[in-house]
C-alpha cells in the first residue's frame, strides 16, 4: 500500500516538476539575469544595471510604463463598472430559463480568436469603416472621422476583450447571493443604491477582485489591442518590449523591461489581494 | 373590548396568479392589534404568497390590503409599517449584529446615538445584551433567529410578518424557540403574522390560527376551536391525526343519530350535526378520544371490543393499533402513560369506549387528499 | 429590482434597453465582420455591392479565396498540429498535477501549489520572452561546449508548443482539479477494498469519474493554444500560427480573405457552442 503510495506521488511529481521547473522557473531566473548583463560592443559581457538605469533615464521607457499602468486600472475600472448590471440581470432579472442561453451568448464572441475580434472593431471604427459610413449616409457626419488609432479605440478594445473574465466571476458570485438578502434589505427600508452599495457589492467582492485582478493582467501584458487598435507609436509597454527583442535585438534591455513589467503586475495583484484580504488560491476558485 | 380594538393588518378579497395557476383566491381577514396571528397550511399551499403581498414583496391582482387603516396599494416595501421575518432569515453576512440591527435605522436616517441607543436597547430585549460585535457566523441558530426578529422589531413595525423562521432549527431549539417567540411577542405587544406548516407551533404560539388549502382559508378561528372543532374534512385531517372510518347515518331523531359502518359497527353520534338518514359520511375521531377499557360506571359511551395488533411505544404520545371485532379497520387509539396498560399485548381484546361528542363526520368524499 | 419583485416599468425598460445595447456592443465587430467576407469588393468595408463567394472559393491572381491561400491554409494547419500537441501535453500533465495536488501528499506542497498557479499572473508575453531567453542560453551553451545543434531550442513549431503548454496546463488542472474535489473517496476505498491497487483504481475510476472534466479541459486547451497570441508572437520561427499570419494581414492592410477566415472561425465556434447546448439541454432531461 504505502509502496504504491510512494509511486503514486513520483508518477504524478514528475511531469509536474519538469513543467514548472524548466518552462517556469528556470525562464524566469533566466530572464532576471540577462536583465543585468550588459553586453558591450567588442561583443564581452558584464554585469551591469545599466539596462534599467536606461530605463528611468529616458523618459519615453517610464512614461509609457505608468501610462500603461494607469490605463490598465482605468480599463479594468470600467470593465467591472459594464459587466456588474449585466451580471446582476443574468443572474437575479432574467428568468431562470433564458439564463443559460444568455450565459452562452456572453461567452461566444470570446471562444473567437481575440485577432478577430480586433479586426472587427476595426472595420467598424476605420476611416472608411461600417460606422464613418452609415454616420455620412445620414448625414451626421460630411467628413469621414478617423476613429481607430487613439487611446479611446484602445481603450474601448481593451474593455471589450477582458468583459468576458470580469462577467464570468462575477455571475458565479451573484449566484450566491441568496436573494432575500436584496428582499430583506427592501423590506427594511433600503432603496436602490443602498442595496448596491451595502448588500450586493459587499457580497461580490471576491469575484471582482479575481475579476479585476485577471482583467488587469490581460490588459497589462496585451499587445494585440493595443498595437491595432491604439496610436501609431508604441505607447503600450508591452510594445517597448517587442521593439527591444525584435527591432533592436537588444535582448538584455527587454529582459529589463519584462522583469518590470512582470513587477509591475504581480505587485498589483499582491496589493489586490491583500486589500480585500485574499489569498490567489481563494480568487482562482 | 372587542370594538374599541384597533385594527392592525386588513386584508380585504386579496387574489393572485401566476399564469393559469391561482396562489391566492379572495382571501379576507383582519388582525388586531397586538395578535398572535397564524397563517397554517401545506406548503404550496399559498401562504408565502400572502405574506409577500402583505410585506410588499409581490402586488395582489385583486383586493385591499391595508395596515393601520392606510391602502397599501403601490406602496412599495421600504416604506410599509411591516417587516418580514425571513424564511432563511436573511442577516446580512456582510456585517455585524449592531450593523444588521442598524440597517433600517440608518435608512431613517436617524441620528447615530439615537440608533446605538436602540440597537443595545432591543438587543436587551431580546436576551443577547452585549452582542453587538458579533459576526453573523459566530451565532448560534436561535441567536440569529433573535437577532432577525429584533431587527425588525427595532422599527416598531405595526405588523411583524414572520415566514417559518423556526423551519431551520432543530426539534429540541424548536420546542424552546416556540415558547420564547410566544413570550418575546406577549412582551413587546407588536402585531406578528406568522406563517408556518408545522401545526404545533401555530396551535402552542398563536391567539387565532386561519387554516389555508389551495388559496383560500378553509377556517380561522382559536386554536382549541380548530383542535375540537374542524369547519371542514381538510382541517379536521391537517390539525392533529384522526381515524377516519366511512359509514351511514342510520335512525336520524331530534337528539341523536347512529352511525353505521360496512362492517356492521353502530355507534351513536351527537345529533346536532345536520344529516339526513342514510347519508354517507366519514366519522373523524381521534386517537386521543378514544379510552381503554373505560370505566363500566361511565354511561353514554359508544363502546367496542378490539384487537390489539401492535404496542407503538413513543413516550406521551404512545399509541396502540387496534381493530375493532369482526373488522379489519385499524384503529390508533392512544395509550396514556399512566402504568395502568402495562400489561396490554399483541393480541389480547380490549374494550374502547368513546363520547359521541367526539367523533366529527364530515360527507364522504369523492377525491382522496393528503 | 429582482425577478421576484414588482418593479417599476422605466426601471425594466432601462435596464433591458442596457442589455440590449451591451449585446450589440459584443455582436457588432462579429457580424460585420462576417458579413463583409460576403461583399463583392476588394476592401473589407461599406458600401455593399453585392453577394459574392469569392472570398471562399476564387482563385484568380486579384481576388484569391481561403481555399486557395496557401500562406493562409498553411497557418491554419500548423496551428492546429500546434493545438493538438499542445492539448495532449497539457491535458496529459494538467491530469497528473490535479491528482498531485487533490490526492498527494509531500513536502513543500502549497510552494509548488503557488508555482502552479503562477502562469495564471504572468503576462503572456512575459511567458514568451524569458522562455525564449532561456532555450536560447541553453542552446548557446549546448553549443559552445559540446558544439551540439539542438533544432528544438531554437524560435520554431516545438518552442511555440512548450510555450503555450507551460501556461494552458494551469487552466487544465483547475479545471480537473475542481472536479476531482467533488470526487466520492469512498468509491475508490471501496474499490481498494475489493482488491483494486491504486493504479487500477485510477484507471477504472478516478478517470471514468473525470472524464467530462477531461474532454471540457482538452477542448478549452485546443482553442487557447489555437487563438493563442501574446506568447506565441516571440517563439515564432518560419511557420507562423494562423494570429500571427493574421495580425500580420491586418497591420499591414488587406483583402476580405481575413473576413473569409474569421467567418469559418466564428461559424466553428458557434456551431460548437450550438451544440454544447444541445447536448447540456438533453443531459438535462
Amino acid at each position: 500500500m504505502t509502496q504504491h503510495r510512494k509511486w503514486g506521488l513520483f508518477f504524478f511529481l514528475t511531469p509536474v516538476l519538469l513543467w514548472l521547473t524548466l518552462l517556469i522557473v528556470l525562464p524566469h531566473i533566466d530572464l532576471l539575469r540577462m536583465s543585468f548583463i550588459l553586453e558591450t560592443d567588442t561583443g564581452e559581457t558584464e554585469w551591469r544595471l545599466s539596462n534599467y538605469a536606461s530605463f528611468f533615464k529616458e523618459p519615453i521607457y517610464w512614461l509609457t510604463f505608468v501610462r500603461t499602468a494607469i490605463y490598465s486600472i482605468i480599463v479594468t475600472l470600467l470593465t467591472l463598472v459594464v459587466a456588474l448590471p449585466v451580471s446582476f440581470f443574468i443572474t437575479k432579472v432574467a428568468r431562470p430559463g433564458t439564463r443559460g442561453f444568455l450565459m452562452l451568448l456572453i461567452l461566444l464572441p470570446f471562444w473567437v480568436s481575440e485577432l478577430v475580434r480586433v479586426y472587427g472593431w476595426m472595420i467598424l471604427l476605420r476611416e472608411s469603416g461600417v460606422i464613418n459610413h452609415f454616420l455620412l449616409k445620414l448625414g451626421i457626419l460630411d467628413q469621414p472621422v478617423e476613429m481607430l488609432y487613439n487611446d479611446a479605440a484602445m481603450i474601448l478594445g481593451l474593455v471589450y476583450t477582458s468583459m468576458l473574465f470580469m462577467v464570468v466571476p462575477l455571475v458565479s458570485v451573484l449566484e450566491s447571493l441568496d436573494d432575500s438578502l436584496i428582499e430583506a434589505a427592501y423590506d427594511l427600508g433600503a432603496d436602490m443604491g443602498t442595496i448596491v452599495f451595502k448588500i450586493i457589492v459587499p457580497h461580490a467582492t471576491p469575484g471582482i477582485v479575481s475579476g479585476a485582478i485577471v482583467v488587469f493582467m490581460l490588459t497589462l501584458g496585451n499587445y494585440l489591442t493595443p498595437n491595432l487598435m491604439g496610436g501609431k507609436n508604441s505607447l503600450w509597454f508591452t510594445e517597448q518590449i517587442y521593439n527591444q527583442f525584435i527591432a533592436s535585438f537588444n535582448w538584455n534591455q527587454g529582459a529589463a523591461f519584462g522583469f518590470l513589467l512582470l513587477l509591475l503586475s504581480s505587485g498589483i495583484v499582491w496589493l489586490g489581494l491583500k486589500l480585500s484580504g485574499q489569498t490567489l488560491g481563494k480568487v482562482v476558485r | 373590548m372587542a370594538d374599541d380594538m384597533q385594527i392592525d393588518l386588513g386584508v380585504e378579497k386579496v387574489t393572485k396568479k401566476f399564469k393559469d395557476f391561482t396562489a391566492v383566491k379572495a382571501v379576507s381577514f383582519e388582525v388586531e392589534q397586538g395578535r398572535f396571528f397564524s397563517i397554517l397550511g401545506p406548503s404550496g399551499c399559498g401562504k408565502t404568497t400572502l405574506l409577500r403581498m402583505i410585506a410588499g414583496l409581490a402586488e395582489p391582482d385583486n383586493g385591499r390590503i391595508t395596515i393601520r387603516g392606510l391602502n397599501m396599494a403601490g406602496i412599495p416595501p421600504n416604506k410599509r409599517p411591516a417587516n418580514l421575518v425571513f424564511q432563511h432569515l436573511a442577516l446580512f453576512p456582510m456585517m455585524n449584529v449592531a450593523d444588521n440591527i442598524a440597517f433600517g435605522l440608518q435608512r431613517r436616517g436617524e441620528k447615530k446615538a439615537t440608533v446605538f441607543k436602540k440597537v443595545s436597547a432591543i438587543l436587551e430585549r431580546v436576551d443577547l445584551p452585549g452582542f453587538e460585535k458579533k459576526k453573523i457566523h459566530e451565532l448560534s441558530g436561535g441567536q440569529k433567529q433573535r437577532v432577525a426578529i429584533a431587527r425588525c422589531l427595532v422599527l416598531e413595525p405595526a405588523v411583524l410578518l414572520l415566514d417559518e423562521p423556526l423551519g431551520a432549527l432543530d426539534l429540541k431549539l424548536r420546542e424552546q424557540m416556540k415558547v420564547e417567540l410566544k413570550k418575546l411577542q406577549a412582551k413587546v405587544g407588536t402585531t406578528f403574522v406568522y406563517i408556518t406548516h408545522d401545526q404545533s407551533e401555530a396551535l402552542v404560539m398563536s391567539d387565532q390560527v386561519a387554516v389555508m388549502n389551495k388559496g383560500h382559508f378553509e377556517q380561522l378561528d382559536t386554536p382549541k376551536n380548530l383542535y375540537n372543532r374542524p369547519a371542514t374534512p381538510f382541517v379536521a385531517r391537517f390539525v392533529g391525526d384522526n381515524n377516519i372510518w366511512s359509514g351511514h347515518i342510520r335512525d336520524r331523531d331530534n337528539n341523536t343519530c347512529r352511525f353505521e359502518t360496512p362492517d356492521g359497527n353502530v355507534f351513536h353520534i351527537s345529533g346536532d350535526q345536520p344529516w339526513r338518514n342514510g347519508a354517507a359520511v366519514d366519522l373523524f375521531l381521534r386517537p386521543e378520544a378514544m379510552i381503554i377499557q373505560p370505566d363500566p360506571a361511565h354511561t353514554g359511551l359508544n363502546r367496542f371490543e378490539a384487537h390489539i395488533r401492535s404496542l407503538l411505544f413513543d413516550g406521551a404520545n404512545s399509541r396502540i393499533i387496534a381493530t375493532p371485532k369482526n373488522s379489519d379497520r385499524e384503529l390508533l387509539v392512544a395509550l396514556p402513560q399512566n402504568r395502568q396498560h402495562d400489561d396490554l399485548c399483541p393480541g389480547d381484546i380490549v374494550e374502547i369506549g368513546w363520547d359521541k361528542s367526539s367523533g366529527i363526520c364530515f360527507a364522504t368524499e369523492t377525491e382522496t387528499s393528503p | 429590482m429582482i425577478r421576484t419583485l414588482p418593479t417599476s416599468r422605466t426601471y425594466d425598460f432601462g435596464f433591458r434597453l442596457y442589455i440590449c445595447f451591451y449585446f450589440v456592443f459584443l455582436f457588432a465587430p462579429l457580424l460585420v465582420t462576417c458579413v463583409l467576407a460576403f461583399n463583392d469588393s476588394l476592401f473589407p468595408s461599406l458600401p455593399w455591392k453585392g453577394f459574392t463567394l469569392d472570398w471562399f472559393f476564387s482563385n484568380h491572381a486579384e481576388r484569391i479565396g481561403i481555399f486557395h491561400d496557401r500562406i493562409n491554409l498553411d497557418s491554419i494547419w500548423v496551428s492546429a498540429r500546434v493545438a493538438f500537441f499542445v492539448t495532449l501535453l497539457s491535458v496529459s500533465v494538467g491530469t497528473c498535477a490535479a491528482f498531485l495536488f487533490e490526492q498527494e501528499d509531500f513536502p513543500f506542497k502549497s510552494l509548488l501549489y503557488f508555482l502552479m498557479l503562477a502562469p495564471l499572473v504572468i503576462p503572456g508575453v512575459i511567458l514568451g520572452i524569458s522562455i525564449l531567453l532561456v532555450s536560447n542560453t541553453l542552446g548557446t551553451a549546448l553549443e559552445d561546449s559540446w558544439r551540439m545543434d539542438v533544432g528544438i531550442l531554437r524560435p520554431g513549431f516545438w518552442l511555440v508548443v512548450l510555450g503555450q503548454f507551460s501556461f494552458i496546463t494551469t487552466l487544465v488542472t483547475l479545471v480537473v482539479s475542481a472536479r476531482l474535489k467533488k470526487f466520492d473517496t469512498t468509491l475508490e476505498e471501496a474499490a481498494l477494498n475489493l482488491g483494486a491497487n491504486r493504479m487500477q483504481v485510477i484507471f477504472h475510476i478516478t478517470l471514468k469519474f473525470l472524464r467530462p472534466a477531461i474532454i471540457g479541459a482538452a477542448a478549452m486547451a485546443f482553442l487557447m493554444s489555437f487563438e493563442n497570441f501574446n506568447t506565441t508572437l516571440f517563439l515564432v520561427g518560419s511557420e507562423a500560427t494562423l494570429p500571427i499570419n493574421l495580425y500580420l494581414q491586418v497591420r499591414d492592410g488587406s483583402t476580405p480573405v481575413i473576413n473569409a477566415v474569421s467567418f469559418l472561425l466564428i461559424a466553428g465556434t458557434s456551431l460548437a457552442a450550438m451544440a454544447m447546448l444541445y447536448m447540456s439541454g438533453k443531459s438535462e432531461t
